[in-house]
């Protein structure tokens, strides 16, 4: 699939050049490469915000090609949710409630079941029921992103698509929030693609793993083969995890680690061993 | 939002883009002023030869002019329609009731349709040749003399650059915010007018929101830098006029010279 922005003028640039790749169901898939190299353009077409210039693009079971008409699009931006950049920047309504509502009733949810969706909504960002008669503007910019983030868990998605979600959150909000999502992976199957620059998050979170350069897809795979090598991660101005950064220095001072810990716990475990001591729990 | 052709800018290094955007402004204003004085078929062929060689000048594309004509052609037509049914005069070709289309409706019609082209071709040709900034210099330079009069013009300049600035800032905003309501299930565009109307709810909301936000965060900026515009602050590009913006000029008297001598 390739995408070309303002095809036919001087303005022309390529998104995307010849991209295949597959995202399967329940996965927790990430997308990482430097700014400008593709990643977002390559998330609109997920939801055909885009709509590729060659190739197709199939989800569930519609196909998307560069004459597919934008109307009855409805089904997949229901199915796709998307949380984009600076989500809070999408709140309009009076209340909290009214904003979440707003993405289910545009699907015809009626009007007091979708706001009733919104108090359980509200729960599981992590925001206290009060909220939901405030304005979304009296809010601060971390809740902001939260009831933003409702507004699109509230439709009800099987693929929540999620565009530097916790870009401008401090840490313990950035950890909160990425627990979330990972629990919606895990019960409710919930499949996940994530653009990120967190290779921490990638590490911890995701089973499969797209590199951007560029427009072009080049490389693809667990995260234990992508960042198996630190060279080419650095060429392509990408970085290790803290975790396998840590395995990469004590290898120097004569420590061994197979395979390359990736998680915390992997780590503490496999050093745990080699320094004699049991397993780590 | 691809479409705007207005206040866009092409690059290039053509003898059009290097003149003085002082020049280009006057002349451009001045060009369009005579475009008036033409009223016979001699006249509008001076003045078509004229736009298309100040056209080629400027290395840009026909097609991007023709597209400047686009968006306002069936105001273009009407006003040639009337012109067409209305004007009197001369051999009568076809008549029903008060309407007729006679040899002078049909010359005046033409007339009105050249003028209209050549008016949007030499304006389109301004903001394609000029950088919306550089324009914002030149409007405060030749409002300079204003200033006798307290009228505030380092100020309007001001106003002027920043609201041409943050143009494209906007525009980006307005796609990001435009996906994300759609991405909600909104449909920009469809429906009825009373539901088009209710789905811009959406994007003009956050949109104002995140202008104030802009708009406070350059305030903020500025007084941090300690702005102060008016007397004894210097400019980075200083304009100047050359030997090209003396031709011209001359150019400009010779047109209007020829078009007194030759209309009718």
């Amino acid at each position: 699939m390739s995408f070309t922005y303002q095809a036919g003028t001087p303005f022309a640039g390529d998104g995307l050049k010849d991209i295949t790749t597959t995202i399967r169901d329940g996965s927790y898939t990430a997308i990482i490469g430097h700014t400008g190299s593709g990643k977002s353009t390559l998330l609109q077409h997920l939801n055909a915000l885009l709509k590729p210039t060659a190739g197709t693009v199939t989800i569930g079971d519609r196909v998307i090609t560069s004459e597919t008409n934008n109307k009855n699009l409805k089904p997949i931006r229901q199915q796709v949710g998307m949380v984009f950049q600076f989500a809070e920047n999408q709140l309009f309504e009076q209340t909290v409630a009214k904003d979440i509502a707003f993405g289910p009733e545009n699907f015809g949810v009626p009007s007091a079941e979708a706001e009733k969706q919104a108090a359980a909504m509200v729960d599981l960002v992590g925001l206290p029921q009060a909220v939901l008669e405030q304005s979304p503007f009296d809010l601060s910019g971390g809740q902001m992103r939260r009831v933003a983030i409702a507004g699109v868990l509230a439709m009800k998605p099987t693929v929540l698509v999620l565009d530097e979600p916790t870009a401008g959150l401090d840490p313990a909000g950035r950890n909160d929030m990425m627990k979330m999502f990972q629990r919606l992976h895990e019960k409710q199957g919930m499949t996940i693609v994530l653009v990120t620059h967190q290779m921490d998050d990638v590490a911890d979170y995701a089973d499969h793993v797209l590199v951007m350069d560029e427009g072009h897809l080049i490389k693809e795979g667990t995260p234990r083969e992508i960042f198996q090598s630190e060279q080419w991660l650095a060429d392509h101005q990408l970085g290790l995890p803290k975790t396998a950064a840590m395995a990469r220095d004590l290898t120097k001072q004569g420590f061994h680690f197979d395979p390359l810990p990736l998680t915390t716990d992997e780590l503490a475990d496999q050093l745990a061993k080699q320094i004699g001591g049991g397993a780590h729990d | 939002m691809t479409k705007l052709l207005l206040g866009r800018y092409l690059p290039g290094d053509s003898w059009v883009h290097k003149l003085d955007p002082r020049t280009k402004l006057m002349a451009s204003f001045y060009y369009i002023g005579i475009i008036f004085l033409a009223n016979n078929w001699q006249t509008y062929l001076l003045m078509f030869v004229a736009t298309m060689v100040m056209v080629a000048a400027s290395k840009i594309k026909l097609g991007f002019f023709l597209r400047g004509v686009r968006p306002m052609i069936w105001l273009i037509l009407f006003t040639v329609m009337l012109q067409v049914f209305f004007t009197k005069g001369g051999t009568t070709y076809w008549s029903w009731g008060w309407l007729a289309i006679t040899q002078y409706g049909l010359t005046n019609g033409a007339f009105i349709f050249m003028r209209f082209v050549l008016i949007i071709f030499v304006s389109t040709l301004l903001t394609l040749t000029t950088q919306p900034l550089s324009l914002a210099d030149a409007v405060e330079s030749l409002l300079k003399p204003l200033r006798v009069l307290h009228v505030p013009v380092t100020e309007l300049a001001l106003v002027l650059q920043i609201a041409l600035r943050f143009v494209p800032t906007l525009m980006d905003q307005t796609t990001k915010i435009m996906n994300a309501q759609r991405a909600r299930g909104v449909d920009f565009g469809t429906g009825n007018l009373f539901q088009q109307m209710k789905a811009v709810v959406p994007l003009l909301i956050p949109l104002f929101v995140d202008s104030f936000g802009i708009a406070e965060d350059l305030a903020t900026a500025m007084d941090a830098r300690g702005y102060q515009g008016g007397d004894g602050r210097t400019k980075f590009r200083v304009l100047q006029y050359h030997q090209k913006d003396i031709f011209a000029g001359l150019v400009m008297v010779v047109l209007t010279v020829s078009l007194v001598f030759m209309r009718a």
